[in-house]
């Protein structure tokens, strides 16, 4: 028996799921390029750092919060990470787990603030965001990091499946979304911040103790920016400061597109996964068919807004 | 009839709020398998009264008693230990989240098994075998568990909040205005549900503004005046334009008739 | 590393940049400022470690503001009155938007401040008294006979590799680059990129590496016979290359690139760009303060265009197209060496 309160995924995202395939079926009709596991294979690791960022950005919209600083924080993990590697010549598992730090740090600052001072997350995180930035600048003296360790560039390798090439960091990324996904529906912690989202007071009058929920989001999210850093990294092969700008708001629009209530407590973390590919699949397609990267960005507004719109709706419908 | 063992009682309790004397010496007992109503005007204390039962509240002087045993109430987390549970009014449910979900909300069932444990895996079979049998139980007639609680009649939500009470109470269970807000045939069903939830032995102090339910379902009523309770009124005898009047001062408590005091 | 950590490295740089802009400068030493577009993009992050170090060799003192974003106007309107209000007696810019500065600029130099542009003319182009800046259609033409002669008469397939719509240093690199292949395009005026048979693909890059890489993978699944790839800026062609080796490309095709950073000059050094078209941001702002310190001293006024030069690096030469090797280019390079 079980407690999923439908066996179809939620209205909010089942919109965007539809959205995809129309849009994959569109593409396939305008160009021959486009329909190939290669190709899916390709966007797939063209969205695994905004996807990541996105679990993190996830979690933290179900608490009805936002964090306007990940893409930030995410470049800070990546120079951290690669400068000292290579400027330092530290270990390079050991400046992974620096990185990691670095980031998770932020995290526990934006929840402190949250929790504590009971600050408003979009104020705070703004606040972060530009100091996350600064920092990275002064740190890496507006440089990138070149000559990396292979282990940093691990994830950016990949593995021969029959004719398509997978990425290992796409495979990572797909794994954490399992983890987490589980994790949020059959874990007791994973309910509370559904629970805490939906209904704060309730859960605090039932004993369940909100403010370390929200704090342990926030230090989570920081370490899912942190691997996100380490995707990059080992995409690109170098550790850029200037990495992360447009990521900042591509994992919110990710995780808004694929069905997360921006009000908290609902949604589904793999429709995050979604919201990533759609706009990735949208980038592709559109360049296959050599149209300017503007209609990308006009398509993913009117999306954002579908979306939106259509979970209002939804919800209007549940009374 | 009934035996008159005191499950709680408190003398003298006072609470201040800056220069608002909320509480002012104000006295309370609630017996075994009673349905103890709480009437008050605004202002009269009923509902610091009930914070304090409650551990919402810290009281500045006076003593509360549980079974006989002093009690110190920190917060609203000890009188839950010590078996108190309070239905506040807007319910404390989570709406997204389903009703068996809700009836465990913070105190989910998890699997046995040292990695269950660590991970705190939930025992989802179990919470809706468990949630499914309380509420046959206490004749709650909703059909699925698994439906989102936002899908719920106001009615059926308060039951599922009731319930939820009288599943993890073992002392006393606490309900703040459940009726409020209900039209009638829903009403109906939340005060039947009260009752049922007595006569499986569990007292229950009642807080409402609605004179006709508190009539019908209470064994006695508590008027709060001022700060301090007025007197303790049997339903069976006194009129509810009586019990009005002592709850607005018309009339005072010592000018009542012997036997409406209860 | 620990936040302490960070806290004091960070103290320490806002430390030096004070001790820097307040090295010792006479009391009556002339005020000049800069205004650049950002104050993250390496360039002008060399532009103004140029304009310091020429500043304080010439005793001068220098105020510098940037606006927030690429295409911020506003932020540089606030900045010019801030320096004015500071003493300034001339402003160098680099302006966001060549036609909306203009009413400052003209309400600043009515109150006698010297303006010189830098690296991007305003529009007009009068509006400045002096433009110190690189033709950017030059660079670009450059690259451009360079591939003609790196494809040795194959036939093209070129993905271009832009900025972003409607820039003009982004239409004016791809256009040069189009003519000096000799391809028809738009001429140095238009902010248009211009199209044409040969190029099977253009895709905008943002000036980014991890976009750039992106763009190339997606230009590859279109065409995966492309043999030359035009990019903006350096960190784009290094995103290029990236995509084309994890296609296993990376060899038959050639990158050019335009800037001249040291990290780009590294790049060609390394291979992975064939030539790039350097440019001389530090030049700029050198000459630049050293005009504004003319102007205070004497009153003469910096005048016209001044073209502060590019020239093309490589290391593989072609016959008929000037170059000169990385060792020169790395000697000439801004950034980090």
């Amino acid at each position: 028996m079980s407690t999923k309160t439908s066996k179809l995924p939620p209205i909010s995202t089942l919109g965007p799921l539809i959205a995809l395939v129309l849009a994959v079926i569109f593409f396939a009709t305008q160009s021959d390029r486009f329909l190939s596991v290669q190709n899916f294979s390709l966007i797939l690791q063209q969205v695994m750092v905004v996807g990541t960022i996105a679990i993190g950005q996830t979690l933290i919209i179900l608490t009805a919060g936002i964090d306007l600083s990940c893409g930030m924080v995410m470049a800070l993990g990546g120079i951290v990470m690669t400068k000292l590697a290579v400027g330092s010549g530290m270990n390079a598992y050991l400046a992974i787990a620096c990185g990691l730090l670095a980031c998770m740090a932020f995290g526990l600052v934006n929840g402190l603030l949250v929790t504590r001072i009971k600050l408003p997350p979009f104020i705070v995180t703004l606040g972060t965001m530009n100091i996350a930035f600064a920092i990275t600048q002064l740190y890496s003296g507006a440089q990138t990091i070149t000559d990396l360790p292979p282990a940093m560039t691990f994830f950016g390798n990949t593995v021969a499946f029959g004719s398509a090439a997978f990425n290992y960091g796409t495979v990572f990324m797909i794994v954490l979304y399992a983890v987490m996904w589980w994790g949020l529906r059959d874990t007791q912690p994973g309910r509370h911040v559904y629970a805490v989202g939906n209904n704060p007071e309730a859960t605090r009058l039932t004993g369940i103790a909100t403010d370390r929920v929200l704090l342990g989001v926030y230090v989570l999210a920081g370490a899912f920016y942190g691997l996100a850093a380490l995707l990059s990294v080992a995409r690109t092969g170098v550790g850029d400061p200037n990495a992360g700008q447009t990521e900042n708001l591509d994992a919110i629009t990710a995780v808004v597109l694929g069905g997360t209530s921006l009000f908290g407590g609902r949604g589904i973390i793999l429709g995050s996964l979604l919201g990533a590919v759609i706009v990735g699949v949208f980038r592709n397609g559109l360049t296959l068919m050599g149209v300017s990267s503007v209609y990308q960005v006009l398509i993913t507004g009117v999306l954002v807004i579908l979306a939106v719109t259509t979970d209002q709706l939804s919800r209007k419908g549940a009374r | 009839m009934s035996s008159h063992t005191l499950v709680m009682e408190a003398r003298g309790l006072v609470k201040r709020y800056g220069q608002v004397t909320a509480l002012d010496g104000a006295d309370f007992e609630l017996r075994a398998g009673e349905i103890l109503a709480v009437i008050g005007d605004n202002g009269a204390g009923k509902s610091s009264l009930i914070k304090a039962l409650s551990g919402a509240t810290i009281p500045d002087e006076g003593e509360i008693k549980l079974d006989g045993k002093v009690i110190r109430f920190k917060s609203p987390a000890d009188a839950r230990r010590e078996g108190i549970e309070t239905v506040y009014q807007d319910l404390a449910v989570a709406p997204a989240m389903s009703i068996s979900e809700n009836l465990f909300l913070g105190r989910e069932i998890i699997k046995s098994g040292f990695i269950a444990k660590l991970l705190r895996i939930i025992d989802k079979k179990q919470m809706l075998e468990q949630s499914v049998a309380r509420m046959n139980d206490l004749k709650v007639g909703i059909r699925s568990m698994t439906q989102a609680v936002e899908t719920l009649s106001g009615g059926q939500r308060q039951c599922v909040a009731v319930s939820r009470a009288a599943a993890f109470a073992q002392h006393v269970v606490i309900l703040d205005e459940p009726t409020a807000a209900l039209g009638v045939k829903e009403g109906n069903m939340v005060l039947e549900l009260i009752r049922r939830v007595r006569d499986k032995g569990l007292p229950v102090i009642l807080i409402s503004h609605n004179m006709p339910h508190v009539f019908e379902i209470a064994d006695r009523i508590h008027i709060a005046r001022l700060g301090k309770r007025a007197c303790i009124v049997n339903p069976k005898t006194i009129s509810m334009s009586e019990t009005v009047a002592v709850m607005t001062g018309a009339k005072r408590a010592d000018e009542l008739r012997a036997e409406c005091l209860a | 590393m620990t936040r302490t950590q960070f806290t004091s490295r960070l103290a320490l740089s806002a430390l030096t940049l004070a001790a820097l802009s307040g090295a010792a400068v006479a009391a009556d030493a002339p005020v000049i400022g800069l205004i650049t577009k950002t104050d993250t993009n390496p360039f002008f992050v060399k532009m103004k470690e140029g304009a310091q170090a020429a500043a304080t060799a010439k005793g001068a003192k220098l105020l510098s503001a940037a606006g927030k974003a690429d295409g911020d106007n506003a932020g540089q309107v606030t900045a010019i009155e801030n320096m004015i209000a500071g003493g300034a007696k001339t402003i160098m810019i680099t302006p966001n938007d060549s036609k909306a500065i203009v009413p400052a600029i003209k309400k600043a130099q009515a109150q006698g401040v010297m303006f010189i542009a830098l690296d991007s003319p305003t529009d007009p182009m009068e509006a400045t008294d002096a433009l110190f800046a690189t033709n950017n259609y030059t660079a670009g033409e450059l690259i451009g006979k360079y591939a003609k002669a790196a494809m040795a008469g194959k036939p093209a397939k070129i993905a271009t590799l832009d900025l972003f719509p409607g820039h003009p240093v982004g239409a004016q690199r791809h256009n040069g680059f189009m003519s000096g292949f000799g391809l028809k395009a738009s001429d140095a005026k238009s902010n248009e990129l211009s199209k044409s048979a040969e190029i099977v693909c253009m895709a905008d890059s943002f000036g980014d590496q991890a976009k750039g890489q992106t763009a190339m993978e997606n230009c590859l699944q279109k065409n995966p016979d492309i043999n030359l790839v035009y990019t903006i800026n350096e960190p784009a062609a290094a995103g290029a290359y990236q995509a084309l080796k994890a296609a296993g490309k990376e060899k038959g095709v050639v990158i050019v690139s335009v800037d001249g950073g040291c990290a780009g000059i590294k790049n060609v050094k390394a291979g992975v760009i064939a030539a790039t078209s350097q440019q001389y941001p530090l030049k700029m702002a050198s000459m630049g303060v050293e005009a504004g310190v003319e102007y205070a001293k004497g009153g003469k006024k910096a005048k016209g265009y001044t073209d502060t030069g590019v020239t093309l690096i490589t290391d593989k030469p072609m016959a008929g197209v000037d170059s000169k090797d990385t060792k020169v280019g790395t000697d000439l390079c801004w950034g980090n060496k």
